[in-house]
């Protein structure tokens, strides 16, 4: 199967969401530019801004292409409005504290691994390539985010107060990466996308092992949020595109 | 969650220093690269992966915490480096190869 023939729209609508996760992500660890704690985690968090947003550039060309009505991965990028994208919930919470980006980080890292790993055996090549490459990446986010987790949580007081904190906050919007619409399920049909259950099965292995490690309790279960996919987002959202699109809207076609 | 080589107390906003190794090919030479400040070994080697690592090829990193290094100081210049310029039978040059050894080497 190649790119010309899978001119759908559960394709093309499928490796936008995949774009948008890392592109929303990206740009919030971008925030960090220049404002991390020191200046080895300043550069840390905006090369892995930089890996997430060249892949959302890959992700979002292949959606363009896919969709079929000439929108370019920028297009796609600033000239969408809030409820046209279709990120999920949990990239888009703000930074917070330093504990609150990692949580999040650690949230996505552990479930981008899993998806990039399966994804590689996609059917849909060009995703299958863009997967192989961001599984590398992957493999390393998950080890800075995993070792921050291990530090913030058995570190000081502090710290392992803000990490709980922060694990608390978020952890009910980790429950939507596992959804299946009907999109995801038209494409796990084609072998196009993996099947979720697995990924969440191992997402779960690892994340309560990694937090049992740094002496952080597993929130309790609660009702999930959701509605990233359809474009129903936090209140955060919006403020962050304001920021992202400022530039390319003022300047339509600029070059540099 | 403390690991061997890390010093200070949580009050310390100062992370150790750690000197950067960088091998560009694997049987290459490590090289000295620079430094980064980090909590403890591991961190240190990522924070040199960020900072060391990303453009050029790398086969191999090495952290050293600054501290466990001994070096001269530039006082020692003069005795300590003296190039023995006039001790030629310490350069191999000195040395008349025997023409049988000479036939013998490999291509």
């Amino acid at each position: 199967m190649s790119a010309r023939d899978t001119g759908t729209a559960a394709l093309a609508a499928y490796l936008i969401r995949l774009g948008d996760d890392r592109l929303v992500l990206g740009h919030r660890l971008s925030e960090w530019c220049g404002h991390g704690p020191i200046l080895e985690e300043d550069i840390a968090l905006t090369n892995i801004a930089l890996d997430l947003i060249g892949q959302a550039q890959a992700l979002l060309t292949l959606g363009g292409e896919a969709e079929g009505k000439g929108r370019s991965a920028d297009d796609l990028a600033y000239f969408r409005d809030e409820i046209d994208f279709t990120n999920c919930l949990l990239v888009e919470q703000p930074n917070g504290d330093f504990a609150q980006t990692i949580a999040r980080q650690f949230f996505f890292d552990a479930f981008d691994h899993l998806l990039a790993s399966a994804l590689e055996s996609s059917s849909h090549r060009p995703l299958a390539g863009v997967a192989a490459k961001a599984r590398l990446e992957a493999a390393y986010h998950l080890r800075h985010s995993r070792e921050w987790m291990l530090r913030l949580g058995g570190g000081t007081e502090e710290s392992h107060r803000r990490l709980q904190r922060a694990v608390g906050e978020l952890w009910r919007f980790t429950g939507e990466l596992f959804e299946s619409d009907d999109i995801d399920r038209e494409l796990q049909a084609a072998g196009i996308a993996p099947d979720p259950a697995p990924i969440r099965k191992a997402w779960e292995e690892t994340v309560s092992g990694v937090l049992r490690e740094a002496g952080i309790d597993v929130p309790a279960d609660e009702p999930m949020r959701s509605g990233g996919r359809r474009g129903r987002h936090t209140e955060h959202l919006g403020h962050m595109l304001a920021e992202m699109q400022i530039v390319a809207r003022s300047h339509p076609g600029a070059r540099w | 969650m403390r690991k061997d080589g890390e010093e200070g107390s949580a009050q310390d906003t100062q992370w150790t220093l750690f000197e950067v190794f960088v091998q560009e090919r694997t049987g290459e030479p490590h090289q000295h690269a620079g430094s980064v400040r980090a909590p403890d070994p591991e961190m240190a080697l990522q924070n040199a992966r960020d900072v060391y690592a990303r453009r050029g090829p790398v086969a191999s990193l090495w952290v050293v915490p600054s501290g466990a290094i001994a070096a001269t100081s530039p006082s020692d210049a003069g005795p300590f480096f003296d190039p023995a310029e006039d001790k030629v039978y310490r350069h191999p040059q000195f040395y008349r190869v025997p023409r049988v050894t000479r036939r013998k080497a490999p291509k």
